[in-house]
């Protein structure tokens, strides 16, 4: 009883744990600067990535074009900055998605429990035996490839880990005295979920929606990368590495470029995922 | 003492299924064995006994937070296990909890207003302003600060909190008050304060109130008479004073030498009784306190006595008191 009280114990200082931590500093540096590109890209950078020119084509950085040119000769800085924009929206679109079914099943089966919990629990392992990328492509290959399509295969691939994430505080909180005494004083089940379970899980579940936002970009990219992605000519991370793989003996900084931009977005979102797990959750501070 | 009950429970059980699993049977444990007693208007029935003889379960049995799988509950001369969910909700009005540990049984993100004027809410007692003005007053009838209201049960000290347990208990104006185990899980020192406020608010209130704890030196300052719980049984039950100085049954003697007397001169010589308690999964055959007890007979090992009446107000559980048969 005592360790689950320790965990519920409110959040009064861990934003300061939060900000105390070097490194969450760090992943949101990055994240905030990645989302200032991604809004900001036409003023940045104001050259139309859409623009074609094939005289200009495979040129190497330089001043007109700090990340040289690709193929078709458009310009590789206004297309990552662009794909920023796809790529963030497509992870954040998806994870938010999967955040909302995925916990709504989870805190479902652990309230309810019995044989519902039990086999609601055996689907989501179903789920989970398939490896995301894989089970990403057989819902695009599916539906077919579009930016909705392609959210709705990503919170698919994700579910899972909310679900599981969010059905087992579910269980332990519903039989803790203060839901009880929710339940003795007459309240709805509806009430006691909505008013006094979900607030206190919510800050694990936003701790793994930080975490898997990072998978969500990554899972959009490789469905780009193998042309399950947005079509072209939409500048994707993903699909910009793989049309960057064409050349890559050439002109290595076309997939090197996107492949780079993914990387830092990734670390960035595990920075900052760990440093608000570890300020919110105590048992792992401890370790 | 009114002669009314508020409270009549007749053969309540209660079974638990434990462990079990795929293609495996799952053993039950049998928490309450037909469990019967009345609580009477305006007084304060104890049930004590060791942890684990389902004291607790009996309590929440009786607001149906735990489902009894047998007897029958009248309250209010209503049959509580017999009501669907808008009856329910209305008896829950009058029947209330105070539990145990007071860190557990508030909900750590919401303020101490939030808290108290929701039952008012969802049960439209009161609207508006009307709701922090009976907050205001259920948070001064407890005897804790004015500014309490806007703070979160972390700003708070345990006794603090179980004060608070009992402004959300009180705010419905129940009739009855189940408190289970109030305060075991305070310090000594506010142990006292809480059961005063406890006591203060039943006089005030004219309330009933079925006092559940493992300590017979609690229960003997609070409560008017006593039912004493042996491995999901009552094994006797009968006024404090009678508990105290004249305890029949052995179990209620072992308990009774196990408390403190303040007065060394008054203690009387009582069977010291040791051992542990037995599994509830698999009791005793018989008088499930046989092993333990002293006075053990043959026959105690073969049989289970009932719980039956001795000379007036007092009923006990063994064969030592009971006929021949």
């Amino acid at each position: 009883m005592s360790a689950t009280t320790a965990s519920l114990e409110p959040a009064r200082g861990w934003t300061h744990r939060f900000r105390a931590n070097p490194t969450s500093w760090i992943g949101v540096a990055i994240i905030v600067a990645v989302i200032l590109a991604a809004v900001f890209a036409s003023w940045i950078w104001p050259l139309d990535p859409l623009e074609q020119s094939v005289v200009d084509r495979l040129m190497g950085p330089s001043p007109e074009h700090p990340l040289g040119t690709d193929s078709y000769g458009r310009d590789v800085l206004a297309r990552l900055l662009h794909a920023a924009r796809i790529s963030l929206l497509i992870g954040v679109l998806s994870i938010a998605l999967a955040m909302a079914v995925g916990s709504a099943i989870g805190i479902a089966a652990g309230y309810l429990g019995g044989w519902f919990d039990a086999a609601v629990t055996s689907l989501l392992d179903v789920l989970l035996s398939f490896p995301t990328l894989l089970l990403g492509l057989m819902v695009v290959a599916m539906l077919g490839p579009s930016i909705e399509n392609l959210v709705i295969a990503i919170a698919i691939t994700e579910l899972a880990p909310f679900a599981r994430v969010a059905r087992a505080p579910t269980i332990s909180l519903k039989s803790r005295d203060f839901v009880e005494a929710g339940r003795a004083l007459g309240f709805s089940d509806l009430r006691l979920v909505v008013v006094h379970i979900i607030p206190n899980l919510l800050s694990e579940v936003v701790v793994v929606a930080s975490l898997w936002l990072a998978t969500a970009i990554r899972t959009e990219a490789s469905l780009s990368f193998i042309g399950l992605g947005v079509k072209p000519p939409t500048p994707t991370w993903g699909g910009m590495i793989r049309e960057g793989f064409e050349n890559i003996l050439d002109a290595p900084w076309l997939a090197v470029a996107p492949g780079v931009a993914i990387m830092v977005t990734v670390l960035g979102l595990n920075l900052l995922g760990d440093g608000l797990r570890d300020a919110i959750d105590p048992k792992v501070r401890r370790d | 003492m009114s002669a009314h009950p508020i409270l009549a429970v007749e053969g309540l059980e209660k079974r638990f299924a434990v462990g079990g699993g795929f293609l495996r049977r799952a053993s039950q444990v049998h928490a309450v064995v037909g469990a019967s007693f009345t609580v009477a208007e305006r007084s304060s029935l104890g049930l004590v006994g060791e942890s684990g003889c389902g004291k607790s379960t009996l309590a929440r049995c009786l607001l149906r937070l735990v489902e009894p799988d047998a007897g029958s509950i009248l309250f209010e001369g209503e049959d509580v296990r017999r009501m669907d969910g808008p009856a329910l909700r209305v008896v829950r009005r009058r029947m209330q909890i105070v539990f145990q540990d007071p860190y557990a049984s508030l909900n750590p993100r919401r303020t101490v207003l939030q808290t108290l004027a929701e039952p008012l809410r969802v049960h439209g007692l009161a609207r508006g302003t009307e709701i922090e003005e009976r907050v205001a007053a259920a948070i001064a009838e407890v005897g804790l600060p004015a500014d309490s209201a806007r703070r979160f049960p972390h700003e708070f000290s345990g006794g603090q909190r179980q004060r608070i347990g009992i402004a959300r208990a009180l705010v419905l104006a129940p009739r009855f008050i189940v408190a289970d185990e109030p305060v075991s899980a305070l310090d000594v020192s506010v142990q006292a304060q809480v059961l005063q406020l406890l006591e203060g608010l039943r006089e005030r209130h004219g309330l009933s109130v079925l006092f559940v704890s493992h300590d017979l030196g609690v229960v003997r300052h609070v409560c008017d008479r006593v039912a004493v719980m042996y491995l999901g049984r009552i094994v006797e039950e009968a006024p404090v004073p009678e508990i105290f100085d004249d305890p029949l049954h052995p179990y209620t003697q072992m308990l009774r030498a196990a408390s403190p007397v303040p007065d060394p001169k008054s203690r009387f010589a009582l069977p010291r009784v040791v051992g542990e308690l037995p599994s509830a999964m698999e009791p005793p055959a018989g008088c499930a306190f046989h092993p333990r007890c002293p006075a053990a007979m043959p026959r105690c090992s073969r049989e289970c006595p009932t719980l039956s009446p001795v000379g007036t107000g007092r009923r006990v559980a063994c064969f030592l008191h009971s006929p021949a048969p």
